[in-house]
């Protein structure tokens, strides 16, 4: 009797959740399909009633500025790809959300506005300007990929086998340390990177887009990045070893595989890649901070998580995926709605993304890859 | 079972010189690291003992004798017989401490001779007189390489010296340094108790302990602490196993001593120390609800300061005249019928969504919505709402008819403050025992099982987000009330991670632990922008969150004040490894289960 009072009662607390559950979900597409209806219809007719109806100052947006924020989210996007390859591949290895990954990128754009700030005082960055990218490239490289090693073995290792949310909240910690080891030895104020050369940096127009040299660069520069890692991963025997240990630990080390080194190794092409990323930022947005880790970590994690975690491909497809939809949902769904001020909440929006694709599909557009003892 | 006896080293040269060399570099940079974040130079004005030591100073100092110590550490495997440590041991801690020292040396030398100001903002002429002492080169170089070679000595002599001779240096030296870190309060303290004179007799003008009251009180304490040696820990046991009516009665003691003192306290103390405690009570506040959301059902809610902002708000809006909406103008006190049932709202609508997520899941996404409520009341498009990044100014007090509380008068927030972390230490300590909270525990050890177990997990889940969430949002009304105004930047994702720290550093899951780690991190070293008692470490606090955080989860998962179950769960390994090892006289196939058991639980 009793049994059976509980079970219509817990049955009854599970109905009420997942209808509010079907309600937010019901809710944020119509709000998505009206935007967007509401933004087609402002490009076909600018005194439409439908379009005016929430926002009778929206003037939609031309083919031109449509294609800016296309591109602007695709570079940043390449970005948040190239830091979600760290979180994905650690996921993947070990289980669990490395939350300091954010740090080593930063780490990564500091490196590199040193050693770019100390080649431009001696005039080798406007002479040799190739020269100096590859050398900041490697350097942010190195120091990236020592921060995410020492990381591993100090903070990480002793830790392989507790609870799930330890190493998780100790990534926490391990992040607030390094920002603010950073804060007390580079000083809090935001530090610009040099300006591009000239040749660089001009706008061109390539298949009717008109891009900034910056943007093209970090575009390129993350496709050659993703190649090699594709190359190492998909390719070399310690990308074998890499697969092999995350799929299942004990049995790749009953294969003659070195689990803690395939670990290092994780953590080290993650770190390589948020070094990568790091300098990118930096020569595109030619400011860093202490505090520059911490949001572009968040959402190369959503980014991650959006392309399934574990996922490399996935990985770098969600980042991209979310860095345009972040740059192109503001005007394209929130303005039409009568939102002020929607460049404001390009954050928002890429957290709303998120809980999106968590709430539509947990395991990412592209299917998470995780060994069974994960797969929780 | 056998015992093997550990090697002995033939001479005390006979060193493990790579673990040594190791040692050393971990020390040397932890030198130079503090010394180029600026700690020391900037401490150096906060006096321990006037011209003699400085906290400054003591940053660098404690290093190399932590590294001796832990340097010289035997590590002692299960079935082996431990060595007498001696001599050798010693040598191991003079090296680590001397190569500690040579790389201060070689900072040194570097200082001297380039100027890397540029990036390293610590890269100073300070530094550099701070670490000769203003003696010249040579000599600060030999000093340091000296002093860290003693230090490292003392660091490893700790293993060595009779365990008497341990405790009551150990009491000394840190009664000591909390004694001067206490200054302010003793000053306030005194000043209340018509005790002038005490303070003048302890400390010096500028700050700091006088000598002649560093050895009086010294010797005060390490008598008091070998006359106390084994009481402290046999009245704790005693009190432990007592039974039923007695414990009852030892606890209502305790308990009214307790809320003798924190009402009386206050009325002594002067303003700093009451909005001290003030903003004491305000974290203890949070770090309760955060208790009870991680601590209890083990969900990581890392977006808990979203709560936090909808308390502050609620009550900004419905309270101040300056509310750019709707202001009404409620009394506190209707306020905040209100603020719980927006919490109420809050926590359902926060906690529904991510109920289903796996566990890190759920961290990262409550983070995103802690930040997404910031965001938005920065906004533009609810900036005519809620003030956007403007805030809203002009809260009023709290009427309470015989006296208004307000930030002006920081005893009376305390006395406020007191109020709700009465109502929530009494919630959650009904709530530990209680059916709810049972079913906490079991969601946060197994939550497979506890649904097995008949457990609705869902409603016991949000559950706890909307307890934690009307806490939270008290913590909030009071402080809105108490600052007199909020805005988005009070609500950083900051402040839900330093709360994080309290709970975790306190230990998880226990009352008392969370009142302790409110007490010692928020009380000395501050909360995110509130100052603590020891001011000077306000440009480091985060530093030393970040460490401590690392810290307890490497080396103490359960807290300084552990919850007994939650720490059988967190060592629950080595439990049953001990529990395999002392039954070795049972037969074969008990042990085998046992083994199981320990395998299967990973």
């Amino acid at each position: 009797m009793s049994a059976h009072a509980v079970s219509t009662k817990s049955a009854r607390g599970l109905v009420a959740v997942d209808r509010f559950l079907t309600f937010i979900r019901v809710f944020l597409v119509t709000m998505i399909v009206v935007g967007i209806l509401a933004f087609i219809w402002q490009q076909i007719d600018a005194d439409n009633v439908f379009a005016r109806w929430r926002n009778p100052n929206a003037r939609g947006l031309t083919g031109d500025q449509f294609k800016g924020l296309l591109i602007s989210g695709l570079s940043q996007g390449s970005m948040y790809g190239l830091i979600a390859l760290g979180y994905s591949m650690v996921y993947g290895v070990l289980g669990f959300i490395n939350f300091a990954h954010g740090e080593v990128f930063m780490v990564g754009a500091m490196t590199g506005f040193i050693a770019s700030d100390k080649f431009q005082a001696n005039g080798m960055w406007e002479q040799n300007f190739l020269l100096c990218l590859v050398l900041i490239v490697l350097m942010a490289i190195f120091f990236s990929t020592f921060t995410a090693v020492v990381m591993e073995r100090v903070a990480y290792r002793p830790l392989r086998n507790s609870p799930r949310l330890i190493p998780l909240i100790t990534s926490i910690g391990v992040s607030f340390f390094i920002q603010n080891l950073v804060l007390g030895l580079f000083g809090p104020a935001s530090k610009s990177y040099p300006r591009l050369p000239e040749w660089l940096a001009k706008q061109r127009s390539i298949l009717t887009f008109e891009i900034a040299g910056t943007r093209l660069m970090v575009l390129v520069v993350a496709a050659v990045s993703m190649a090699i890692l594709w190359y190492v991963v998909e390719r070399t025997k310690t990308g074998r070893a890499m697969r092999a240990v995350a799929e299942d630990k004990e049995i790749a080390s009953l294969m003659g595989i070195d689990v803690n080194r395939t670990i290092v190794t994780t953590f080290a092409i993650g770190g390589a890649m948020a070094g990568v990323g790091g300098i990118l930022w930096g020569l595109m947005f030619r400011s860093v901070t202490h505090m520059t880790g911490f949001l572009p970590g968040v959402k190369a994690f959503t980014s991650a998580v959006v392309g399934g975690i574990g996922n490399m491909g996935g990985a770098m497809a969600g980042g991209i995926s979310l860095g345009s939809a972040e740059s192109i949902a503001p005007m394209l769904i929130l303005e039409p709605l009568g939102v002020p001020g929607v460049s404001q909440l390009k954050d928002a929006v890429a957290f709303t993304v998120l809980v999106l694709v968590l709430l539509f599909k947990p395991s990412g557009l592209f299917g998470e890859r995780l060994s069974s003892e994960d797969r929780a | 079972m056998s015992v093997i006896a550990a090697p002995v080293p033939s001479s005390i040269l006979d060193q493990d010189w790579r673990k040594v060399l190791r040692w050393g570099l971990i020390c040397g940079g932890a030198l130079i690291a503090m010394c180029l974040v600026g700690m020391p130079v900037e401490m150096d004005r906060r006096a321990i003992i006037e011209r003699y030591l400085s906290l400054g100073y003591l940053t660098v100092l404690f290093i190399p004798v932590l590294v001796g110590w832990v340097a010289s550490t035997q590590v002692v495997l299960e079935g082996v017989e431990a060595r007498k440590q001696g001599p050798f041991d010693l040598v191991t801690g003079f090296v680590v401490g001397a190569i500690g020292g040579g790389f201060l040396a070689l900072l040194m030398v570097a200082l001297d001779s380039w100027n890397l100001r540029d990036p390293l903002v610590n890269w100073s002429p300070k530094l550099f007189r701070f670490l000769t002492y203003e003696n010249g080169m040579g000599f600060g170089a030999v000093a340091w390489i000296v002093t860290g070679a003693v230090l490292g000595l003392v660091g490893a002599s700790f293993h060595i010296v009779p365990r008497t001779v341990r405790r009551v240096t150990s009491f000394v030296v840190f009664g000591l340094i909390s004694l001067s870190i206490l200054e302010s309060l003793i000053d306030d303290l005194s000043e209340g108790f018509r005790l002038e004179w005490l303070d003048e007799f302890m400390f010096a003008k500028k700050g700091g302990l006088t000598v002649t009251s560093t050895i009086v009180i010294g010797a005060a304490i390490g008598v008091l602490s070998l006359v106390t040696d084994g009481r402290m820990k046999a009245a704790t046991e005693r009190y432990r196993n007592m039974e039923g009516v007695e414990r009852q009665k030892t606890s209502i003691v305790l308990f009214v001593v307790i809320a003798v003192l924190c009402g009386v306290l206050p009325m002594f103390l002067g303003k700093i120390m009451n909005e001290l405690l003030a903003n004491v009570g305000l974290f203890l506040l949070l770090a309760l609800g955060l208790n009870i959301v991680v601590g209890l059902a083990g969900l990581l809610d890392l977006g808990y300061v979203a709560f936090f902002a909808v308390g502050g708000y609620t009550t900004a809006v419905l309270t101040s005249p300056n509310s750019p909406w709707f202001a009404p103008e409620l009394h506190f006190g209707i306020a905040l019928i209100f603020v719980v049932i927006f919490a109420t709202i809050t926590g359902l609508v926060i906690g529904a969504p991510v109920i289903r997520m796996r566990g890190d899941y759920l961290a990262i996404v409550t983070l995103g919505f802690g930040e997404i409520i910031r965001l938005l009341f920065m906004s533009d498009w609810l900036g005519p709402y809620f003030g956007g990044a403007q805030g809203v100014t002009n809260i009023p007090g709290v009427d309470l008819g015989f006296a208004t509380v307000k930030g002006t008068d920081p005893r009376s927030v305390f006395y406020l403050v007191l109020f709700f972390c009465a109502i929530a230490i009494y919630v959650s300590w009904r709530l530990q025992a209680s059916r709810l909270g049972r079913a906490w525990m079991a969601i946060r050890e197994d939550e497979q099982v506890a649904e097995a177990m008949g457990i609705n997990t869902v409603s016991a889940k949000l559950m706890a987000f909307v307890v934690g969430a009307v806490l939270a949002s008290f913590s909030g009304a009071v402080l809105a009330a108490k600052v007199g105004s909020v805005f988005p930047t009070s609500f950083m994702i900051l402040v839900s991670i330093i709360i994080l720290v309290v709970v975790i550093v306190g230990g998880m899951g226990n009352i008392a632990g969370v009142m302790v780690g409110s007490f010692v991190l928020i009380g000395v070293l501050g909360g995110p922008k509130q100052p603590g008692l020891l001011q000077e470490f306000q440009n480091f606090k985060l530093l030393i969150y970040g460490l401590l955080l690392v810290f307890m989860m490497l080396k103490r998962p359960e807290g300084l004040v552990p919850s007994a179950r939650r720490s059988r769960e967190l060592h629950q390994e080595e439990f049953l490894q001990d529990a395999w090892l002392q039954d070795d006289k049972l037969d074969s196939d008990d042990e085998v289960s046992v083994g199981d058991g320990g395998a299967e639980e990973q």
